[in-house]
């Protein structure tokens, strides 16, 4: 049996402090740079009371077919970002993923990178579902190329399913397969389906 | 695709509404040697409201843990009983199954079988679950004999879980992984 | 401008509202047969009575009501007026002029009559021409070959497919994502 499922190289997966959270949301919430490589719908701009409602809410529900994380560094307890897993079905054993990594200080650094590997492991080796779903728009560059890094293949586009600024774009469709997915690992990451230790903290 | 999930030989699983549910559940439950074959609660002639108030919020939840259906006969559409599976563990791909047949004049004619072979084909090709387990009471030897022929093997037992007429009997565990299910669909096709 | 064209009316069927007293006890009919139920939904099949459709109801009106992203209704064959199936539009998201589109009828002696194309025709009409959404998509497994046919006769294409996404009966099936964008259903009606 594998050691700590919840702790990467650079991040741990953590359930946050719903009021903690909550002024996060508020301050990442305004960049809505942020706001437009993540979400759909409008950006729009919510009180602290109003995420910390929802948040709380969310966890009343306790919905057994989603699975949301919060994400930290390694040595800090300030969530940087949260990823999870929804629209899980079960008999088919797909599920879709989202990622969020709020403060622009924190992209580009490999915390994305690190807290998918995670949650892929968790989607595949203790939920046992055999794919993993995303969607990424078009003009989320960065994103992408790490979601290809994490073994994401590219498996369609929605066309012109975003209008921002006058423009219409493009919605991609990304997916892993287990199979596939564990192959990859254990030929450029051996050992890394192997799980840090509380006291190494190394993959 | 073979589509014919909810129709077997001999009876087809179905759903009716509460209220009629719950009248042909209290019928079924003025026997005590049915209540006692199938459940380990005191058996308790329930009234007809707080069956009906039970299948509305539990056996009629639609919760992705519960799959319940009513068992119907294919020659009179008759309601004779119910089977479901519950307790679904979806990581693990395990569930329970249980099943009752209402009056003993349906007992022993083969419509829980039928009922059964339909609810394992539901689980193994649409719910895709692993295993399918099931609790069965010592003292229930015709059951015991009807899931060893739809193929569940026997897995271990608590053992004087049940009390009931001044003595202690065990709780039964059996169960069928797919591949061994899917092996006896292949033999028998 | 085509104001007097009918928005809700072909010459086989027409799209109508839920009927409460009538329609459960024929949709409850339909959850009986285990292949509609797979050729709609990705759901495990799940047999429901009347009483539990009537509920759905209920919930479809409030949602339709309160989030104003859903438009859903019965088809209905004229002049006879009998319920055949349902047709939806969900998941409108206005600032990007997009929806999702679904369709399904019930009785197998009601398929291959062209019903299926005049629901989407209408639809396609509504949702480009009186919602003026940009785009529609369609989410359907690669096992439901009636429906890929009938979507992409009225122009969808294919613009996605999630490998294996779909594990039915002991075989694993792509899910694919269709669609159409209103340049596109412009130029088809001239």
């Amino acid at each position: 049996m594998k050691k700590n499922l919840f702790r990467g190289r650079l991040v741990r997966l953590i359930a946050g402090d719903p009021g903690i959270l909550a002024e996060n949301y508020v301050r990442w919430g305004r960049n809505t740079e942020f706001t437009r490589h993540l979400f759909r719908e409008p950006a729009v701009l919510w009180s602290a009371k109003k995420y910390k409602d929802w948040i709380e809410q969310d966890i009343e529900k306790d919905n057994p077919d989603e699975f949301f994380f919060d994400i930290c560094t390694l040595d800090n307890e300030r969530p940087i970002g949260f990823i999870g897993l929804f629209n899980l079905l079960w008999n088919h054993g797909d599920a879709m993923v989202s990622i969020g990594i709020g403060d622009p200080e924190n992209w580009g650094r490999g915390y994305g990178t690190d807290a998918m590997l995670l949650i892929l492991r968790y989607a595949f080796q203790e939920l046992n579902i055999q794919r993993v779903t995303l969607g990424v728009f078009d003009y989320n560059k960065r994103a992408i190329r790490s979601y290809e890094k994490a073994g994401f293949k590219l498996e369609g586009r929605v066309r012109q399913a975003i209008q921002r600024d006058g423009a219409r774009e493009d919605v991609l469709y990304m997916g892993v397969l287990r199979e596939e997915w564990e192959a990859e690992n254990e030929l450029h990451n051996p050992g890394s389906l192997e799980y840090a230790t509380e006291e190494s903290g190394k993959g | 695709m073979e589509n014919n999930l909810f129709t077997g030989k001999l009876v087809r699983l179905a759903i009716t509404d509460p209220q009629t549910m719950a009248k042909a559940a209290n019928r079924w439950a003025r026997d005590s040697e049915y209540w006692r074959l199938m459940a380990a609660d005191p058996a308790f002639p329930h009234s007809v409201k707080s069956t009906k108030e039970w299948i509305e919020k539990e056996w009629m939840s639609e919760s992705s843990q519960a799959y319940s259906f009513a068992i119907f006969t294919l020659a009179d559409n008759c309601l004779i009983g119910d089977i479901g599976l519950e307790g679904v563990q979806w990581n693990h791909g395990d569930c329970f199954v249980g099943i009752s047949i209402g009056e003993r004049e349906n007992w022993g004619k083969g419509y829980g079988t039928d009922a059964m072979r339909l609810i394992l084909r539901y689980a193994f090709t649409e719910l895709n679950l692993h295993r399918v387990t099931l609790n069965v009471f010592e003292y229930n030897p015709r059951a015991i004999r009807s899931y060893e022929k739809a193929g569940y093997s026997h897995e271990g037992c608590s053992r004087e879980f049940l009390n009931r007429d001044g003595r202690r009997y065990d709780l039964v565990y059996m169960g069928i992984l797919r591949a061994e299910w899917e092996q006896q669909q292949a033999s028998e096709s | 401008m085509m104001i007097e064209v009918q928005l809700f009316e072909s010459e086989k069927i027409r799209l109508a509202p839920i009927d409460h007293e009538k329609d459960a006890e024929v949709e409850s009919i339909w959850t009986f047969d285990a292949e509609y139920l797979r050729l709609l939904s990705l759901e495990p099949a799940r047999a429901l009575c009347p009483a539990q459709i009537k509920k759905k109801y209920e919930k479809i009106e409030k949602e339709a009501e309160e989030s104003k992203s859903l438009f859903y209704f019965t088809i209905r064959t004229r002049p006879e007026d009998r319920l055949i199936g349902f047709a939806r539009l969900y998941g409108v998201e206005w600032a990007n002029g997009v929806a999702s589109i679904q369709l399904g009828i019930g009785d197998h002696q009601d398929h291959r009559r062209g019903y299926g194309l005049d629901v989407l025709r209408l639809l396609l009409r509504y949702a480009f021409a009186e919602l003026n959404l940009y785009r529609l998509a369609a989410i359907i497994p690669a096992y439901n070959q009636p429906a890929l046919g009938l979507f992409e006769k009225a122009g969808f294409v294919e613009e996605v497919r999630r490998r294996q996404a779909v594990n039915r009966d002991g075989q694993r099936w792509d899910l694919i994502h269709l669609g159409i964008l209103r340049p596109e259903w412009a130029e088809r009606n001239g």
